[in-house]
Order: structure tokens, then sequence, then C-alpha cells
């Protein structure tokens, strides 16, 4: 028996990198805008995409979700209120997606059927982190109720993030939060970050979400030249 | 415990590379482990002894590599090593700085395996 070492300089989670890579290529080639949505457990994330995908569909937008639960499907039948396809991934427990997860869900949809895909994940602010998605953007939500601290508790997720969403603006005032703090806050652990507010509840804020999303997709045609299709 | 996911994952590729390469076990796994990856150490050395049960790699040992915070700061055009994950800031000159250089590793550097000799009658 010998011992030897052995090099293998590779990020642990290369195979789901990997996978997500591929998936990415595919959300590419069909023209779709993949959106991963992020939070504590209820900072809002349903109550906006119901918002979200209400709207884009009301303008004409096929637009589709995959919702990451715990045990129930509670979020996913909210969702399917718009009318948008959506389909539910039950983790059993486990407190983040991964990307084989999303593929598998994905296997039956035609996806150059699609315009937009959101991935609304698990309700934690660690372990999703750590998981790609093959998304374009990933959409940290915290709402006006969790504390202005909330990024330097978690500032890898915040740091992972492409836009910060600072929901639940209708409650900003009875929840004495300090919004300045709060941005600075984002910016400081991670400064190229883009930050909305929004509130599901009075609709406030999402118009100017909806614009980013719109012109995010337009670029990322644009830059892959897949004529747009809608 | 948000470990256990990693240190299955980690498991699992080393074991394969181990495989490959023929070893019989593996002794030591090396890892860099960045201040900005969300990983906590302490959790991640008490999941793995879990995680490697039963594989090749039951009772190797788990050797960390700390890798801090560092920021590339475009004022002082000088990289800097943060002492936390609060904020990057340029403890130079207090400038927010995007262009983060090292911290988000969590890599696997290499392994150490027993090899059966080819005299020992392995293939
Ligand atoms: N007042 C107010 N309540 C909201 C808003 N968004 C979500 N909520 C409430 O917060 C709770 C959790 O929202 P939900 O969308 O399920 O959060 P999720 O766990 O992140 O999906 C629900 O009771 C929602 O009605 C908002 O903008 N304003
Ligand atoms: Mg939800
Ligand atoms: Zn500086």
């Amino acid at each position: 028996m010998t011992t030897r070492y052995l090099e293998i300089r590779q990020g642990v989670l290369s195979k789901n990198d990997r996978l997500a890579a591929d998936l990415r290529a595919r959300f590419a080639q069909a023209g779709v805008f993949v959106m991963n949505v992020v939070s504590s457990p209820g900072a809002g994330k349903t109550a906006l995409l119901e918002r979200v995908l209400r709207e884009l569909r009301a303008a004409g937008w096929r637009v589709a979700a995959v919702v990451g639960d715990l045990q129930t499907d509670n979020d996913a039948r909210r969702l399917a209120r718009s009318g948008a396809l959506v389909s539910q991934i039950t983790t059993d427990g486990m407190c983040h997606l991964e990307v084989d997860l999303v593929t598998d869900k994905l296997a039956g949809w035609d996806l150059n059927a699609l315009d937009f895909l959101f991935i609304e994940n698990v309700g934690n602010l660690v372990c999703p982190t750590w998981y790609d998605l093959g998304e374009d953007v990933r959409a940290v939500l915290l709402s006006v109720a969790e504390g202005e601290d909330k990024p330097l508790k978690y500032p890898v997720m915040f740091h992972s993030s492409d836009i910060a969403v600072i929901t639940k603006m209708d409650l900003a005032e009875a929840c004495e939060c300090d919004l300045t703090a709060m941005r600075e806050n984002i910016l400081s652990v991670q400064p190229a970050i883009r930050i909305f507010e929004t509130s599901a509840k009075t609709g406030a804020g999402v118009p100017v979400l909806i614009e980013f999303i719109l012109q995010q997709r337009a670029a990322k045609l644009a830059s892959t030249s897949v004529p747009p299709t809608a | 415990m948000h470990e256990l996911a990693i240190a299955a994952a980690l498991v699992e590729s080393v074991a394969a590379s181990a495989q490959a390469a023929g070893a019989a076990r593996v002794t030591r796994v090396f890892l860099k482990l960045g201040a900005l990856s969300g990983v906590s150490k302490e959790a991640l050395l008490f999941c793995y002894d879990v995680a490697t049960r039963d594989t090749l790699l039951e009772g190797s040992q788990l050797v960390i590599e700390d890798v801090p915070v560092t920021i590339y700061c475009e004022r002082c055009r000088a990289e800097a090593i943060l002492s936390g994950i609060q904020g990057l800031r340029c403890p130079r000159c207090g400038e927010l700085s995007s262009r983060l250089l090292h911290g988000k590793e969590l890599e696997i550097a290499g392994i150490e395996i027993d090899v059966i000799e080819e005299a020992e009658g392995e293939r």
C-alpha cells in the first residue's frame, strides 16, 4: 500500500454547477428568462410573485413558476390562480432547491413556449445560496418587518444576489423600519446589487420591478441572438 | 444543520475521484473554505464524520484551510484582506468594493489516498 497526494482543485458543488450551466444554456436557447427568488420564510415571495405573474400575463407574456416547499402545495395553488403554468416541488424537508430537482420538474415542459420562469425557492437564507439553478437573476427578498440588520446576519445570501427587493413597504411605517439603514446594510455586503421596494398588498413598486425584468429579458435575448417570440 | 448537504456533496465528489485513481481508501481531504462561502467550519467538520460513514472516506481527516475575504480597492489600487464579512469596505480608505478576489472558496484542493501497489496484485 502506498500513500499519495492527488490534486483535485474542484468546487465541492461542481456537479450542481455543471448541471446548472447545462440548464442555463437550455434556457438561453429557448429564450426563457429565469428568476430565482429567495428569502426567509414569510418575507412575501408568493405574494409578490402572484402579482408579477398576473401582471405579466395580462400584458400577454407566457409565464410559468416552479415552487419549492418543504411540505405543502399551498403556494403553488396561490400562484396558479394567476393562470400561469405552475408546478410544485415538495422537497420533503430539504431546505433548498438543487438544480436536478428543477430539471426533473421541467422535463415535460416545452421551454420554447415560455418567456419567463420564476422559481420560488424554499424559505431559507442559508442553503439556497450554494445552489445555482441556472437562473439569470437571483432576487433576495427582505421584508420591512425583518429588521435592518438582516443583510449583515446573512451576508453570503445578499452577496450572491443580483437584486434585493424590500417587501411589504405598506408596513414600513408601522414596523418603524429604517429604510436608509436597511439599504446601506444591503449595499455594504454587495455594492453591485440593485434594490427595489415593493408592496404586494397595494402593488406599489411592482411596475418598476416588472420593467426591470422586461429589460433584462430583452438584453438577454439580444445577447444570445434568439429572435424575440412575443 | 445546513452543512449536511455540503458534506454529502463533498464525500460524493471525493469518493468518485478516489475510485477513479484506484484508491483503497482516502486518508485526508484538503478543503479551501472562504469566509464568504457561508459554510460553518465547525458544522461541516461535525457533518463530515456522519457523511463519510461506510464510504472510502470513512475515518479520514478533513483538513480545512480558511481563506479570508480579499477585495481589490479601486481607489487605493491595491488588494486588501478583510477581517470580517459584514461589509466589503477597504480597511485603508473605507470605500466599498464589489471586486472580490478571494473568500467564496468551497473547493477541494486535493486528497491523500492509499493505493494498492501493482506488486500486491491489484490488476
Ligand atoms: N401587508 C402586507 N403583507 C404581505 C405582503 N406580502 C406578503 N404579505 C403577507 O405576509 C405573509 C407571508 O407572505 P408569503 O407571500 O406567503 O411569503 P413567502 O413565505 O415568502 O412566500 C402572508 O400573510 C402575506 O399575506 C405585503 O406586501 N404587505
Ligand atoms: Mg411562499
Ligand atoms: Zn481603499
